[in-house]
């Protein structure tokens, strides 16, 4: 029945969304907006019956009555008060999203090259809605009810759009500030970028939470790669630990692109990640890198799915967890190769350090073979840290928690090695580093 | 520099070490021999601080102080260094990163200043020639890939950064050939001086040949049952260690323990 209420909880808010629109519920988008709102009353939110949320309880989330922040107070914030959030040392474009919605006078996109858009959703349908009609919402559809719930009240993103034959030399730097006062907000960016022909780009989304209000961030991001283009996907979360996330990416991939997707996870109490692609051609590459850090009692669930629908395509996949005290893992690596994908690769590893006596982790990696000429493998570790390496490096001078911390970040290292920006891979270890120091110092408590 | 009296120790419940008594002053060279199962890398481990070695009796004073005192970590920043019979691997690590942290930890705790990159640096080359040790090493991940010479050489090559007053060389000619052993008994040579001590344990006389003891020392059982001069690991080499097992047996017939 709690289930039920919370349904009805957000169909009732809609009336609310809808006032706030200002005429623009003649766009497409509304359309689709009410079509989910349709969805979002019938269907229900996933519980641990349902066999892809069986080890994740949402049922925390479902608790709170959050409100969606286009009808909730959006806090001010001045530049030098976002600067200790971003990743710097490197050139990029600056998009900033406060609880999911634009906020223009954060941002510095600076000079793009010709064609390029780097703007926000509502910007963009109140524009140019044809430039993105043919993709939002085509490219993912909806499969539960957080997803009709971003769809429902889909009103802000980040919308890139690179056309045929452009390179985007300088990463996006996407920053997604969640903070509230009084209400408990509901952040539901709806992102989409489309990588035109022979084109190449690379985003770096990053979530972070200001304060410690409870809030949550319900997120669906479509990718469309182009014949022969690149993408670069990164995300960075580190929300509040109070706080709840929840991202799906849909990505399309055509012949011979390349997508690599880094999915590092620090922060939330419940983290679920669906990170999806298909594979809609020939001689595609597909990488997905994750990361998660844990401790306390938080949980995080990342379900990844790649869809070897064409022959002659790769992927690569590794993921790596660390988990401290009662927190919980999931992985559940998807990869279907069906009957026409012949001379596929496919590669999946996950690799998980325990390090206490109660923290667990769930690890299935989900193999659906329907072709019969085709590589594939997949790994799952599980262990604690090496006692014997642990003594070597303090028989060197090292204290025991900084030799500790050196053999998670060399644990991690394989991970982060593969991130293409040099600036953000060390400021990723640092993180990593002030995690575990954080870790440490609450133990001590 | 180190005071060995009545050692005890366990491993597994087992008791290993059943009382051993060594004095090692600063600029001695002590080797100690016996066959395989006597104890000698228990000692080491025990003094490094292994916790899986149990020490059920005895005292160790370490420049002064008592060495049980100290975690590992101390004890190296205190400036004891072994060099491990069997080098660990660890991915992920570099040997400059492991290097630099060891390094900088140890001068912290001595109240030095943090070497700069560029005297890191120099000092890396300086000593990574000494053992004949190609540069790009040291960006390689700690002791991954490396044939069993090459990960004994990086032990003295860590022993020449870190500069430690007293060294532990557990068997470290273990699995060398002719070659590598001269390059690590010559960087041992190098770094021997009169204000340090070793403490060279080892299997073989062999490479006593090329770190000239100054006292060597059989272990027989957990004991130590008969001290001597560089000549006594020649003795031991010809003979085998059959002959001081008998004298062992008298040495116990004559002081009969008291348990």
């Amino acid at each position: 029945m709690e289930h039920k209420n919370v349904n009805e909880w957000y169909v009732a808010k809609f009336k609310s969304f809808e006032d706030k629109l200002n005429g623009q519920s003649k766009s497409f988008l509304h359309e689709i907006r009410k079509n989910a709102l349709n969805s979002l009353a019938e269907l229900s939110f996933p519980t641990n019956r349902n066999e892809e949320w069986k080890c994740t309880n949402v049922a925390p989330i479902l608790k709170h009555n959050f409100i969606p922040a286009m009808i909730s107070t959006v806090p001010k914030f001045q530049q030098d008060e976002i600067k200790p959030f971003l990743f710097k040392d490197f050139d990029y474009h600056l998009m900033v999203f406060v609880n999911g919605l634009f906020a223009e006078e954060l941002s510095e996109i600076g000079n793009l090259p010709k064609g390029v858009v780097v703007d926000g959703l509502n910007r963009i349908i109140k524009n140019n809605p044809d430039s993105i009609s043919k993709y939002i919402n085509n490219l993912s559809k909806i499969d539960n009810a957080f997803n009709a719930l971003n769809t429902a009240y889909s009103y802000d993103g980040l919308v890139v759009i690179v056309p045929d034959g452009t390179i985007l030399e300088k990463p996006i730097q996407v920053l997604y500030l969640n903070s509230s006062k009084d209400d408990l907000v509901l952040s539901l960016p709806r992102n989409l970028i489309i990588a035109g022909k022979n084109s190449q780009v690379s985003v770096i989304t990053n979530y972070r939470g200001y304060g410690d209000k409870t809030y949550f961030s319900n997120i669906i991001t479509e990718i469309y790669i182009g014949e022969n283009a690149i993408v670069n996907f990164y995300k960075i979360q580190n929300e509040n630990d109070g706080s709840y996330h929840i991202e799906k990416v849909q990505a399309i991939q055509k012949k011979n692109s390349v997508f690599n997707h880094y999915n590092i996870n620090f922060g939330g109490a419940i983290v679920r990640n669906d990170i999806n692609t298909l594979h809609d051609d020939q001689n595609i590459e597909t990488h997905y890198y994750g990361l998660y850090l844990a401790h306390g009692k938080q949980h995080v669930d990342n379900h990844t799915f790649i869809d070897h629908a064409k022959p002659n395509c790769m992927s690569n996949e590794l993921y790596k967890g660390i988990l401290d005290d009662n927190s919980r893992g999931v992985f559940n690596g998807k990869i279907i190769v069906r009957r026409d994908a012949q001379k596929t690769n496919a590669y999946q590893q996950n690799k998980t350090i325990l390090l206490s006596k109660t923290a667990t982790i769930d690890t299935k990696p989900q193999l659906e073979i329907f072709a019969d000429d085709v590589k594939c493998s997949h790994g799952a570790t599980v262990g604690h840290l090496d006692d014997t390496s642990e003594f070597y490096i303090r028989s060197r001078g090292v204290p025991q928690e900084l030799a500790k911390s050196m053999l998670i970040r060399a644990f991690a290292n394989d991970v982060i090695d593969t991130v293409k920006i040099e600036p953000l891979k060390e400021q990723i270890n640092h993180m990593i580093f002030e995690h575990l120091h954080r870790v440490e110092i609450e133990n001590e408590q | 520099m180190l005071s060995i009296k009545n050692l005890h120790a366990n491993v597994d419940g087992k008791e290993i070490l059943k009382g051993i008594n060594l004095e090692i002053k600063t600029g001695e060279v002590h080797a100690i021999m016996g066959p395989n199962g006597s104890g000698k890398s228990t000692l080491a481990n025990v003094l490094t601080g292994n916790k899986n070695y149990e020490v059920t009796n005895g005292n160790v004073l370490f420049e002064e102080k008592d060495l049980f005192d100290m975690d590992p970590e101390t004890r190296a920043r205190e400036g004891m260094f072994l060099a491990f019979q069997y080098p660990i691997e660890i991915p992920g690590i570099s040997n400059a990163t492991f290097l630099k942290t060891a390094l900088n930890e140890i001068r912290k705790y001595n109240k030095l200043p943090e070497l700069t990159p560029t005297e890191f640096l120099d000092r890396i080359k300086d000593k990574a020639k000494v053992l004949g040790l190609d540069d790009t090493l040291i960006s390689r991940a700690v002791n991954v890939g490396f044939s069993g010479g090459e990960k004994k050489r990086n032990e003295i090559f860590q022993m020449l950064i870190l500069e430690p007053k007293f060294v532990l060389l557990d068997e470290t000619d273990s699995g060398l050939d002719i070659d590598a052993l001269r390059i690590v008994s010559n960087g041992v040579n190098i770094y021997r001086n009169p204000n340090n001590a070793f403490l060279v344990v080892t299997h073989y006389q062999r490479l006593l040949n090329y770190i000239q003891p100054d006292f060597v020392h059989v272990l027989y059982k957990g004991k130590i049952i008969k001290s001597g001069g560089k000549e006594l690991a020649l003795e031991l080499e010809e003979k085998g260690y059959d002959w001081i097992k008998t004298e062992e047996f008298e040495t116990e017939n004559a002081w009969p323990e008291s348990e």
